[in-house]
């Protein structure tokens, strides 16, 4: 086909277009994720929001969640589009971590040594990512196909932004079944929950995301 | 290039908002810029860079709603490009890097030799008359269908055709010379 048959073929085409909105539409699927979850997870994990909320520590863990899901949620529908840029997403992310690792820091400092186990371990160290990474996954699809739909140019990074969103999203909603109660346990477990959905992301992404 | 940005910008409003002629134009400009990046950076590869042409064009089109409008057009345009360009290397498994730079340089795509083509064109429609170069920078330049042009300089469709069809003829032996 000539270049200038396929334009005219293209103009032809040129129905009014309304922008494409990543970000309302993914936290609307999360909304309803997070809806999923929190009928599933009351039967399978026992605990709900009710008592976990009365707690200091789970505004703790929520925060740090929330502000993270923030970070990817601006990174997705950034580097949706063509010459999108990671932008403001990056520090908000490392605000994010600088605080709960001072948080961490100041636990680790006034606790005895035999408490350094249950500081950092807690009860559940060896699901917690696992949970995490099972709550973000429909999260995750979600923001893929809302990638592939848009026009990232950067796939890696676009597909750690989603799985950025996903993992932290998903650990803001298991957050409400968790009983963990330290900064330090959030830190090395949650983030690395988190992190293995945003490598996941980035592997994936790369591959998926071509158009 | 900052007005090109404009006009181009202008052009891709007028597209989103359902202008078929705006968004033909703004096609056929591009179409140019990106002929002149795609042929720099392919070397002799010239069927290879009409390929890219027509599916960046294609791109642009199709991914035209992730266009943000509060931004400016040229960068988001180049990134369309430069990842077609990157995805052709991909494909033909070609270890190739390709500079980010400025999105400017897609609207300034022109090299000397272009540049020196671009003087010599415009020195040859200088010695047509007024009516007929306009009709062909308008339609072989600018991207204007023939009605359009037709329209601009207030001539039938039917006589802007066999204008520029003489003018081609004309400036052919003129550069033979």
């Amino acid at each position: 086909m000539r270049t200038d048959d396929l334009i005219q073929t293209l103009a032809a085409d040129a129905t009014p277009v309304r922008a494409v909105t990543i970000a309302p539409r993914l936290a609307g699927v999360t909304l309803i994720v997070a809806a999923f979850w929190a009928a599933m997870l009351a039967s399978w994990l026992g605990l709900g929001p009710a008592t976990a909320a009365a707690n200091g520590w789970f505004w703790m863990k929520v925060g740090y969640s929330f502000a993270l899901a923030l970070a990817g949620l601006v990174a997705t529908a950034q580097l949706a589009r063509p010459g999108g840029r990671l932008g403001a997403a990056g520090w908000i992310a490392l605000a994010a971590i600088a605080v709960i690792a001072m948080m961490a820091m100041r636990e680790t400092m006034s606790a005895g040594p035999r408490q350094m186990a249950s500081l950092w371990l807690g009860q559940t160290w060896s699901i917690c990512p696992v949970r995490i990474v099972v709550t973000a996954a429909p999260i995750f699809v979600a923001g893929l196909w809302l990638l592939r739909r848009a026009a990232p140019t950067r796939l890696a990074l676009a597909g750690a932004g989603a799985g950025l969103f996903a993992g932290a999203a998903g650990a803001t909603i298991y957050a409400f079944y968790c009983q963990e109660s330290t900064a330090a346990f959030v830190l090395a477990w949650y983030t690395l929950g988190i992190a293995i959905c945003a490598a996941i992301g980035a592997l994936v992404g790369s591959r998926l995301l071509r158009w | 290039v900052t007005n090109t940005e404009t006009v181009l910008k202008e052009l891709m409003l007028q597209g989103l908002a359902g202008d078929a002629s705006a968004h033909a134009r703004l096609l056929g400009s591009l179409s140019g810029f990106l002929r002149a990046y795609f042929g720099r950076r392919l070397g002799s590869d010239a069927a290879d860079a009409e390929d890219l042409v027509q599916e960046t064009l294609l791109a642009i089109h199709l991914k035209r709603d992730t266009y943000d409008q509060r931004q400016p057009f040229s960068p988001w345009a180049y990134a369309i490009a430069r990842y077609k360009l990157l995805d052709h290397f991909r494909r033909r498994g070609v270890r190739r890097t390709v500079p980010l730079e400025d999105a400017g340089v897609l609207l300034a795509a022109e090299n000397a030799e272009e540049g020196a083509v671009r003087r010599d064109l415009a020195k040859l429609l200088a010695e047509l008359p007024e009516r007929h170069s306009a009709l062909v920078r308008d339609v072989k330049l600018t991207g204007y269908s023939i009605d359009e042009a037709a329209q601009r300089q207030g001539v039938t469709p039917g006589a802007a055709k066999v204008s520029i069809h003489r003018s081609l003829q004309r400036l052919a032996r003129k550069a033979r010379q």
